[in-house]
């Protein structure tokens, strides 16, 4: 499974890699207070956690000595007090960490949705959804990490470093030197492994979104794998891929673990060289033993902040690449947008003149346009039939209307409108769209039907569902509260389809685009919802895409599409007896039983 | 439905009672099977909790089984690199005890001794602990893609029925989320773990050894521990449950918006479905927030209990040196050890965290794997004759999806081998169940379907998909290229048969006119190629799959008149001596049949060739004459 490459746009590369992660700053600014606050009680807590060893010292040396016992109590009061002080700090920290970053992780995430959202359909034809998916998931998990714990405790390092560093130059300059000197590998090491670990964890992070899109298209099309019994094909392929996950991880893990070791070699070699200077030092009498012991403890302090330098680098790259991938959607711009000036004529003002002039249509990323210089008028209340060969367009001449896509020549007006100047909320209300494949949510039989009106009563639900000829809904388990699977797959082809069609109809739309909405109903039930469509919609305009003679019936007229052009136009009869084209496409008479050899050679392997 | 016998009174009569109301609350609907959100192993009484618990732990162990020698070879690493961590602080205190009364008098020996063992620790520590992390690494990514695996293969497995209600954006957070948390265990923190608790023993046993009644007080700060520790397991293993349960319905509705995105869009669907998401992603925060505060008390609690303790012991200490009961020294050591004591236990409260979050995962994922397909594979599969494979029983047979509605009572039927059979009747007739029960995506509840004289309980899955094929009109398209979908249907298949398969079925034109022709990528689930064009390369897979009956279930529903006739004489010649069964709606489809079945309520009502059922005054006359009406 070869990820998509197509779908990224823009280059990550050039910019800095912290780039995206700072351009993500202002979802953290409502919580500035609260940052502030942990960063206080976290370097609070590390005082009252230094502190506490210090009483200690001062018991031993002093009451103990002195054989004083109330200065013993004294202190330990103090050790206790301090030793309170800091697991109360801690709590603070972490509580209001958890709040704060959780909340900043959810903002991004709705703000994904909400932009996901309205993100035409060609985005999300290219792009897969498994790895919009992971950017929800995954890349946020890793950023609310970052900021939970590994900025904090960066920052918490860098000052322990500083201080412990700042004391040991004050107790002896020339050992604190060597010390401080130290930090050059440090930083070497830390910079090689950031670019290295970020190059690591994109890949990681694509191969998890990778992965997640073959979960997610096995889910989809499990159906199918199991017809034909390809579970095992599709578990190699999944082998595969995991496989390229857990190599990257492997490498990671490997490159963490090279990394954190030598970053725990360097202050180790530093202490040996301490040790051996100082002792040095303390023969020649320039530091008194005492000093060498106070220094050595101090810089054991050094150990952990630099130890975990590795993972606060690793936790850092991670969000940094993860912030990248959620950049790259975000910053995708929605192609079809509101107009600046974009009109919302009321409803009663249009009466649903459907007109296509000069249309055509290409996909983003063909050669080929799919249309190509459409002209079409459809009057207010007349029902035209589009009818064409597989693959001539009739789809997609659809999904312009409500501006799935935009032309990319020509304009569709409604009642003079352009769909381009028209607020998209006001166009998506104005036209009813049935979808060839009727697509339900795993939502109640209710939510699915009121999709495009959530307002609708009881009484209009009932009447969309029996023109729809659908009301096996109430007779479901629990009526239409009942939950239909997903994709509406426990319900059959055609009561999915009828579902769709009622929701359609419950829109009240001024404008109807069918797209072969009855294909799966048996040919009573079709005649049933003809009629009751032709009654109860008399003055709706109607597009409707048509395989079958019967639905033509339901027709005005017809327009003929041939790759991509409208070659007739026409009544039925008119067309069957003028248009050879027409004829063959729409011929009545049943295909007979083969009689003209086709090639089977291949048959029989 | 208590009505539901009663299809012919006004459904409005049901509209008060059934009537959902259009609250957020409700927008989900009533889900059939009460089983609907979870793996049947996931219960919420405490029996099967403590199982699933159990399960999980004995899932975790299998998965650890085979590297058990690494992990053997990775503990010995952590404590030769602890060992060498530990020596370094001690030979610097012999650096300054021994060496530097030496190098006064100037004797350079010891220090250059020492400092020799301090660079042996040194390097011995940095080779431990590069080795150690890079086996762990390999150990716990070894595991997860075991684990991975096993889950992807056995959602593979699991029935038709469990995947519809499980539903796939839960099969997704399966693979994915729950996979990740039980990563971030691995990627770190087994060390602090082994490490904590092999420090947290040595230290123990030192402080009994150096003073009784001082290690007696810090002992008391056990049962606090584990008590603290207890109400941590409990609380936080329900919570991470609920995280479990929530980022699920976050990527269910997540992956459904997207897959559904242009209804979403054109239904101006989005301002309700931002209010749904926002719902569901504030439910996974607050469960998060909850499981996050557990640790969050926790981990300061844990800190607060080695506080007092460091307290009471500077205290009691103190006052025993005071009184002459114990030295200075002793005292010391005691207070520099406590603190190596209590600062693991900090680490230790954070792995155990990690474990709880990974643990609710694991659970989730032994729940899946703990599920028994509904359609077993037999232990011991009967070949499927050479010839007459394609001879079909339904004997009695019975079936509904669920109890309180059957869709087939007692169905019998009998296709001898090489017979087209179209089976028509009114939606809901029971069409596609028995299309179904033939493909053994469900086993009846009564009865026998058989192939070949063999019961299809009976026949091995690889057995029974080579002799047997469904074609629905729902046509699913991997991703990859064309080619590769078309030799979905035989996967040892050439570029030749490929295209000759494709030519055949007459998807040859339109796939030739493609950008890149058989290798254009068909992307997410074909979105570029319309219905009709995707069921030609579903009918070429089909062609090229070559099984000994065919299943077609309104597979050409979607196709222009022409492109079905074309299919159709090529199916006619497939079908020449192969079974089929063959559901449409249009008549057209049925002329190719043999042998015409009328299905009503699941039973058969009308039987025979088609041209005698035409000239009968049944049902199939009826339909005729009303499909004839509708071509004029």
């Amino acid at each position: 499974m070869p990820a998509e490459v197509d779908g990224y746009p823009g280059p990550t590369t050039g910019r800095h890699p912290l780039d995206s992660l700072w351009r993500l700053r202002h979802y953290l600014r409502p919580y500035a207070p609260e940052f502030a606050w942990l960063f206080l009680a976290g370097l609070a807590a590390v005082a009252a956690g230094i502190a506490v060893p210090l009483v200690a010292q001062r018991v031993v040396d002093g009451p103990v000595a002195r054989q004083d016992p109330a200065g013993l109590f004294r202190l330990a009061g103090l050790a206790l007090l301090f030793g309170l002080a800091e697991a109360v700090l801690i709590f603070i920290r972490r509580w209001v960490q958890s709040s704060s970053s959780l909340g900043i992780e959810t903002a991004i995430r709705a703000d994904i949705y909400a932009h996901l959202q309205r993100l035409p359909a060609s985005f999300h034809d290219r792009w897969q959804s498994g790895q919009l998916l992971s950017r929800i998931t995954t890349d946020l998990s890793a950023i609310r990490r970052f900021l939970s714990f590994g900025l904090l405790f960066l920052a918490l390092n860098l000052v322990t470093y500083t201080v412990v560093v700042a004391l040991l130059i004050r107790l002896h300059p020339m050992l604190g030197l060597v010390v401080a000197v130290s930090a050059i590998p440090l930083f070497l090491v830390a910079r090689r492994f950031a670019q290295a670990y970020h190059a690591a964890s994109r890949r990681m992070q694509d191969q998890q979104g990778d992965l997640a899109t073959l979960v997610e298209e096995t889910a989809q099309g499990l159906r199918t794998a199991k017809a034909y019994g390809r579970g095992p094909e599709l578990a190699a392929r999944f082998a595969v891929s995991s496989r390229a996950l857990h190599d990257t991880a492997v490498g990671k893990g490997r490159l963490l673990a090279d990394t954190s070791a030598r970053l725990d070699l360097v202050p180790n070699l530093t202490l040996g060289i301490v040790l051996v200077a100082g002792a040095g030092a303390a023969a020649a009498g320039t530091l008194t033993i005492g000093e060498l012991v106070a220094f050595v403890s101090l810089q054991l302090l050094l150990i952990w902040p630099v130890q975990g330098l590795g993972w606060i680098i690793a936790g850092g790259q991670e969000a940094a690449t993860a912030a990248d991938r959620i950049r790259e959607v975000l910053d995708t711009p929605p192609a079809i947008l509101d107009a600046p000036d974009a009109a919302a004529p009321p409803r009663a003002q249009l009466r649903g003149r459907l007109r296509f002039s000069g249309v055509s249509f290409r996909y983003p990323d063909a050669r080929e346009p799919v249309l190509r210089d459409v002209d079409l008028t459809i009057e207010p209340g007349e029902t035209v039939a589009l009818v064409g060969a597989t693959g001539s367009g009739k789809s997609t001449l659809l999904s312009l209307v409500p501006r799935l896509h935009d032309v990319t020549g020509g304009h569709i007006t409604i009642d003079g409108y352009d769909v381009r100047h028209l607020q998209l909320a006001t166009l998506r209300r104005l036209v009813g769209v049935a979808f060839e494949e009727p697509t339900l949510f795993s939502m109640s039989v209710w939510e699915n039907v009121t999709l495009g009106r959530p307002d609708a009563g009881d009484e209009e639900v009932w009447a969309a569902l029996t023109l729809a000829q659908a009301t096996f809904a109430y007779d479901l388990p629990w009526g239409l509260a009942t939950r239909v699977g997903e994709q509406g797959l426990s319900l059959s082809g055609g009561q999915r389809q009828r579902l769709a069609l009622a929701r359609t109809v419950l829109s009240r739309p001024a404008l109807l685009l069918l797209d072969d909405p009855l294909s799966a109903l048996d040919v009573h039930t079709e005649a049933l919802v003809e009629t009751a469509l032709r009654r109860a919609l008399p003055d709706t305009t109607t597009l409707v895409v048509v395989h079958r003679p019967a639905t033509i019936a339901l027709a005005d007229r017809v327009a003929l599409l041939e790759a991509g052009r409208i070659t007739a136009l026409g009544r039925h009869a008119d067309l069957l007896a003028t248009v050879p084209a027409y004829r063959a496409l729409l011929a009545a008479e049943p295909g007979p039983p083969a009689g003209d050899p086709t090639p089977n050679g291949l048959v029989r392997s | 439905m208590t009505d539901g016998d009663n299809p012919g009174g006004d459904p409005r009569s049901a509209v008060p009672v059934r009537r959902p109301r259009p609250a957020q609350e409700n927008w989900r609907g009533i889900a059939v099977d009460p089983d609907a959100d979870r793996s049947r192993a996931e219960d919420t009484d405490p029996a099967a909790v403590a199982r699933l618990r159990a399960r999980s732990r004995a899932l975790l162990r299998n998965l650890l089984h085979p590297h058990r020698r690494q992990l053997a070879v990775a503990v010995a690493l952590l404590l030769i690199q602890n060992v060498a961590g530990m020596a370094g602080p001690y030979l610097v205190m012999l650096g300054i005890d021994r060496a530097i009364p030496p190098l006064q008098a100037g004797d350079a020996g010891p220090l250059t001794y020492i400092a020799a063992a301090f660079v042996v620790a040194t390097v011995a520590e940095y080779a431990a602990r590069r080795g150690f992390l890079v086996r762990s690494a390999r150990i716990g990514q070894a595991v997860l893609l075991d684990l991975r695996r096993r889950v992807y293969r056995h959602f593979l497995r699991l029935s038709v029925t469990f995947h519809e209600r499980y539903t796939s954006g839960r099969m997704v957070s399966r693979l994915t989320s729950d996979l990740d948390s039980i990563g971030e265990l691995v990627g770190g923190g087994i060390d602090s773990l082994v490490l904590a608790a092999l420090s947290i023993l040595s230290v123990a046993a030192i402080l009994l050894w150096l003073d009784l009644p001082l290690a007696a007080v810090t002992l008391l700060a056990f049962p606090f521990l584990f008590w603290l520790s207890r109400w941590f397991a409990r609380t936080s293993a329900v919570a991470y449950r609920w995280t479990r349960d929530t980022i699920a319905l976050v990527i269910v509705h997540t992956v459904e918006s997207l897959r559904g995105i242009r209804a979403v869009q054109a239904f101006r669907r989005e301002p309700r479905n931002q209010r749904i998401f926002t719902r569901v992603n504030d439910d996974y925060r607050r469960a998060s927030l909850h499981a996050f505060q557990l640790i969050a008390t926790y981990s300061p609690g844990v800190k607060l209990i080695g506080n007092v303790t460091i307290a009471a012991v500077l205290c009691y200490g103190g006052w025993r040196v005071l009184n002459g009961h114990a030295e200075v020294g002793v005292l010391a050591a005691f207070l520099l050890y406590l603190r190596r004591f209590f600062e693991p236990m900090q680490e230790l409260s954070q792995f155990y965290n990690s474990l709880q979050s990974a643990t609710a995962a694991l659970e989730k994922l032994a729940g899946v794997l703990d599920e028994r397909p509904e359609v077993p594979e037999p232990a011991r599969p009967v070949p499927l004759p050479a010839v007459g494979r394609g001879a079909v029983t339904f004997h009695s047979v019975s079936f509904g999806y669920y109890p309180q509605s059957p869709i087939l009572r007692g169905l019998d039927l009998d296709i001898p081998a090489g017979q087209t059979v179209a089976l028509i009747g009114p939606t809901g007739a029971g069409k596609s169940t028995i299309a179904k029960l033939l493909a053994r995506f469900h086993d009846p509840n009564t009865g026998a379907v058989s192939l070949g004289g063999v019961d299809l309980r009976d026949v091995a899955d690889a057995d029974l998909r080579q002799a047997l094929v469904l074609v629905t009109q729902e046509t699913h398209l991997f991703g990859g290229t064309v080619a590769e979908n078309i030799r979905f249907g035989r996967p040892d298949a050439d570029d030749d048969a490929v295209a000759a398969a494709a030519k055949a079925i007459g998807a040859d034109e339109f796939i030739t006119a493609l950008p890149d022709g058989y290798a254009t990528q068909v992307h997410r689930r074909g979105s570029r190629l319309s219905a009709g064009q995707r069921q030609l390369v579903a009918f070429a897979r089909v062609f090229l799959a070559d099984p000994a009956v065919l299943i077609l279930d309104e597979a050409t529903s979607s196709l222009d008149v022409p492109t079905e006739r074309a299919v159709q004489r090529a199916l006619a010649t497939i079908l020449r001596d192969r079974t089929a069964l063959v559901i449409a709606h249009r008549l057209s489809t049925v002329e190719i049949a043999d042998r015409v079945v009328v299905l009503e309520s699941g039973r058969i009502v009308e039987d025979g060739p088609p041209a005698r059922l035409v000239h009968s005054d049944g049902r199939y006359a009826a339909l005729h004459r009303q499909w004839l009406d509708s071509l004029s």
